[in-house]
């Protein structure tokens, strides 16, 4: 499947995502994996040509991906 | 909040003050004039005059709902002055899940710059036309990612003004050991750069900084980018201007001067830019 600019947006921000989770700490690790799984699925119905939805959705991902990378961030619920 | 009600002790002293026509509220000028009648009630009467605002309104929330507008219907009798005064009136009275910023409400903290009836402006320092007829429309800034409602993301702005170093970088120490001593005519080239407030008015006014707001610094930056390599005590000037001799950090500037035209606080970044500009050049 072809996927379009916006698509591969939202994919590389999940992928980002899960990479960053490998750098926390081993025990908690699955909790930063599950807390982006779950962020994802809330908008998981979005219109997939509500554009201007996704793209405020993906901004606001890249915003919190920032602040939870951080290497302070230990653990998440 | 209760000084947003009006008294009616404050309404006999408003409507005893001058009644001839107030300067048109979009002529941009330092928001010293005392002439007020807006507040005023010609008349003294006690009539109700009801003014419709139209206010922007998005909820981050709810991501799939279209932005829209809703309007609410104010008492001028019973609301201060400014526009802000009726966003704070909107507020506590009839809708407290509006959302916008504001601080100061004097025009010194540049928190409440917004779209007024096609004008970027501070909310603080804007009169409500005492037209009731005509309604007001009220936007957040032009071409900025919005937060919630009022809201502008001013995030990539203020990561360009940290780009521009906006700090005295010397390497020299004062000659007496105290302070960096000016001369008065030194000091008098920062007048007019100083009092930017970096509302983001002017940038988010300009078309060329709508387009390439990414590369292009933008008025605001550029004004205060200026005002650092105008200042004597600065000894990096020459890095300052390299950092700007680009094809698109300054020279995106077309002078279009819809920053001049807006700024609310009545200074000129177009001028700014130009001396830049000619510094540059030769």
């Amino acid at each position: 499947m072809r996927l379009s600019g916006l698509q591969k947006e939202v994919l590389a921000l999940y992928r980002t995502c899960l990479r960053e989770s490998r750098k926390k700490p081993a025990a908690t690790r699955s909790h930063f994996e599950a807390y982006a799984r779950t962020e994802f699925n809330k908008s998981v119905g979005l219109d997939k040509r509500d554009f201007g939805a996704i793209e405020f959705l993906v901004r606001k991902g890249r915003r919190q991906l920032e602040v939870y990378s951080a290497p302070g961030i230990k653990d998440i619920h | 909040m209760a000084a947003l009600r009006s008294t009616p002790s404050r309404l006999l002293a408003a409507a005893s003050r001058s009644t001839r026509a107030g300067p048109s509220m979009f002529v941009r000028s330092m928001a010293t004039l005392g002439d007020s009648t807006v507040e005023a009630n010609p008349k003294g009467s006690t009539d109700s005059r009801m003014k419709s605002f139209q206010v922007y309104r998005w909820n981050p929330d709810r991501p799939t709902d279209k932005p829209s507008m809703q309007t609410y219907t104010l008492d001028l009798n019973k609301t201060g002055p400014m526009v802000l005064d009726a966003l704070v009136r909107i507020k506590n009275e009839l809708d407290p899940t509006l959302a916008f910023r504001r601080s100061c409400r004097e025009g010194i903290c540049g928190s409440c710059a917004m779209n007024i009836n096609g004008t970027n402006t501070l909310a603080c320092l804007c009169r409500i036309p005492t037209d009731t007829k005509q309604e007001m429309k009220i936007y957040p800034l032009p071409h900025t990612y919005v937060v919630k409602d009022l809201v502008p993301d001013l995030t990539y702005f203020y990561k360009q003004y940290k780009s521009i170093k906006p700090y005295l970088q010397r390497d020299t120490p004062a000659p007496d050991g105290k302070e960096y001593r000016q001369s008065k005519a030194e000091r008098r080239k920062l007048d007019g750069l100083y009092e930017c407030i970096l509302c983001a008015c002017c940038s988010t006014s300009c078309p060329s900084y709508w387009w390439n707001a990414e590369e292009y610094l933008g008025p605001a930056i550029l004004l205060q980018s200026y005002r650092w390599i105008a200042d004597s005590r600065d000894e990096r000037r020459e890095e300052r201007r390299a950092a700007l001799d680009n094809s698109m950090s300054l020279y995106r500037c077309h002078t279009i001067l819809n920053c001049t035209r807006t700024c609310p606080k009545g200074l000129n970044p177009g001028l700014a830019i130009a001396e830049i500009k000619k510094q540059m050049a030769f």
